[in-house]
């Protein structure tokens, strides 16, 4: 199955370069290439981001996530809300879950009052928001699979047996 | 006072990867690809298992031969991964990593006067192990032709027909290579022609990425004169832990547990708890990491032969065994490429003589310091060769 390790790998680190992923996988270095094109082409491989530790620069970034209730009419339906939603770029992350609430939706801004006054004039007022209940970030440990923060670097002995 | 050494323990030899170590400590931001344990932390499951032991006060001693438990899970465990049947009762000790249950075997069989076959390049503790115990080492060369696996023409020309005791070690360390049933097939016959006991260090045999593990104790007739080493440090990632166990006929183990109880009295209880844990749910754990190092292993392998360095294709644990260029020993490329590159590789002969012109590189290391060992290793070569 090299579709999933070539998606695995591209999971673990989107900057492994075609050749690399080629030689990890044993696959000819174009059938690599074909294999990401086809993903890209099919949607399944969307975009390639950073991830990034925002505690490590000086730049405020404010991150929160929400919680969104809602309720349902003959003419709206899920898809409808998330639709409107989703098209706001200070949303970064939007899925409907089971649950105490509907939607968690993570906002990002510049600062908290950006953050607050998008929440409050852009999402609440939506007719069939009945909820909104806003959790700032305070400290990220781990993003996208990723650890965050210092980490402990490699202590083994540099020659073992 | 001076200590007067015991002549065992001047015999031995200071550790060839001692020297390395030091010269990698004056040196800032070395990679180490001479690391022999993984770089993954214990499976959650396990260490929580430990934890929760001690937040319990299970703190006292076990029974001698291992909690019964865990004994019970490793003959299962065993059973089903290798189709080795063993007794939890009488045919299984739990020991203080897989190195104290190679050096019980030791003590236990060997007497001074006594031969020990070992296959080499071999891991480097067996020698002084059987210095320790008084024995007399026959080193068993293995070649790269054969692909660093036993033969029985190897024996014979080592004269390992007249020895009492051989030791294996497949996969090995250091070499990464491994030996199918087919090839094990030749070595039972030998052993039992010539009736010598054999140590079996399976301790890498999770860590196999072409086919099956196959244990030599598995052929007819084996399993009387066969004691299998094995531990939870390599596949596990537990080597801190300090917990392994040896398989073998009752009285054998019998032998050994004698040895155990007034040296060690018991393995770690803390790391019996995480064992067996470890047995119980790690599977996946286990089956995450391998996936990893046989990627690492593809990207190593490969790249050692872009560089244009001579590699045979390693298919277990977590160490391939490239070839020096003309003109460097193993040692001096090993130097020169730590003082000139700060890439740490052992030098081959440490691992016997037969070891010389090689390295030995661990991949149990992250890609991003792999890649970025291979191209400090490529530049070398191509300014020097
Ligand atoms: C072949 C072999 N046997 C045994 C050991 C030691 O294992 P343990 O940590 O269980 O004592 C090692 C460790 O490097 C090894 O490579």
């Amino acid at each position: 199955m090299s579709e999933r390790e070539v998606l695995e790998l591209l999971r673990e680190n989107a900057r492994y370069s075609t050749a690399d992923i080629a030689r990890m996988t044993d696959l000819e270095e174009s059938e690599v290439e074909a294999t990401i094109e086809e993903l890209e082409a099919a949607g399944v491989v969307r975009g390639y981001q950073a991830v990034v530790d925002w505690d490590k620069l000086e730049d405020e970034r404010v991150r929160a996530e929400v919680e969104l209730n809602v309720t349902l009419d003959r003419e709206t339906g899920y898809d409808d809300i998330a639709e409107r939603l989703a098209r706001f770029p200070q949303v970064k992350a939007l899925r409907l879950i089971s649950g105490d609430y509907d939607f968690d939706m993570e906002v990002e801004g510049d600062s908290i009052r950006e953050v607050s006054q998008f929440i409050s004039e852009k999402v609440a007022p939506v007719p069939e928001i009945t909820q909104t209940v806003t959790h700032y970030v305070m400290t990220s440990y781990k993003e996208n699979g990723i650890e965050l923060g210092d980490g402990e670097g490699d202590d083994r002995l540099s020659f073992s047996p | 006072m001076t200590f007067e050494l015991s002549d065992r323990v001047q015999a031995v030899p200071p550790s060839g990867i001692r020297r390395f170590f030091e010269i990698a400590e004056e040196r800032d931001e070395v990679i180490s690809l001479g690391v022999g344990e993984p770089d993954f932390a214990t499976p959650w499951a396990a260490r929580d298992a430990a934890i929760t032991s001690l937040e319990q006060g299970k703190t006292s001693y076990t029974a001698n031969r291992g909690k019964r438990e865990l004994r019970e899970s490793i003959a299962d465990y065993v059973a089903d991964r290798f189709e080795l049947g063993y007794d939890p009762d009488e045919e299984i000790i739990v020991t203080a990593g897989a190195s104290e249950a190679v050096d019980l075997a030791f003590r236990a069989f060997v007497d001074p006067g006594d031969t020990v076959a070992i296959a080499q390049p071999s891991y480097i503790s067996y020698e002084p192990g059987v210095i320790f115990a008084g024995g007399e080492v026959l080193p068993v060369p293995t070649t790269k032709d054969d692909e660093f696996r036993l033969t029985v023409e190897g024996l014979e020309q080592a004269g390992a027909a007249d020895a009492d005791v051989l030791v294996l070690c497949y996969p090995n360390n250091p070499t990464g290579a491994i030996m199918p049933a087919e090839d094990l097939e030749p070595i039972a016959d030998f052993a039992r022609e010539h009736d010598l006991m054999v140590f079996s260090d399976e301790i890498y045999a999770e860590l196999t990425y072409d086919g099956e593990h196959t244990s030599i104790a598995s052929f007819e007739g084996m399993r009387e004169r066969t004691i299998v080493f094995n531990g939870f440090s390599k596949a596990h990632a537990m080597t801190g832990l300090r917990l392994g166990y040896a398989l073998g006929p009752a009285d054998a183990i019998g032998a050994m547990n004698k040895i155990h109880q007034y040296t060690m009295l018991s393995a770690p209880t803390t790391a019996q708890y995480a064992a067996l844990e470890a047995l119980d749910s790690c599977a996946n754990d286990v089956q995450e990491m391998v996936d990893q190092y046989d990627r690492r292993r593809q990207f190593v392998l490969s790249r050692f032969r872009e560089i244009g360095m001579d590699v045979f294709e390693a298919k277990g644990a977590f160490y391939c065994f490239p070839e020096v260029p003309d003109g460097f020993t193993a040692e001096e490329f090993a130097e020169a490429v730590l003082r000139e590159q700060g890439v740490a590789v052992v030098p081959g002969d440490v691992f016997g003589d037969v070891g010389e012109g090689h390295l030995r590189v661990s991949y149990a290391t992250g890609l991003g310091d792999l890649r970025q060992a291979l191209d400090r290793i490529e530049a070398f070569v191509d300014e020097h060769v």
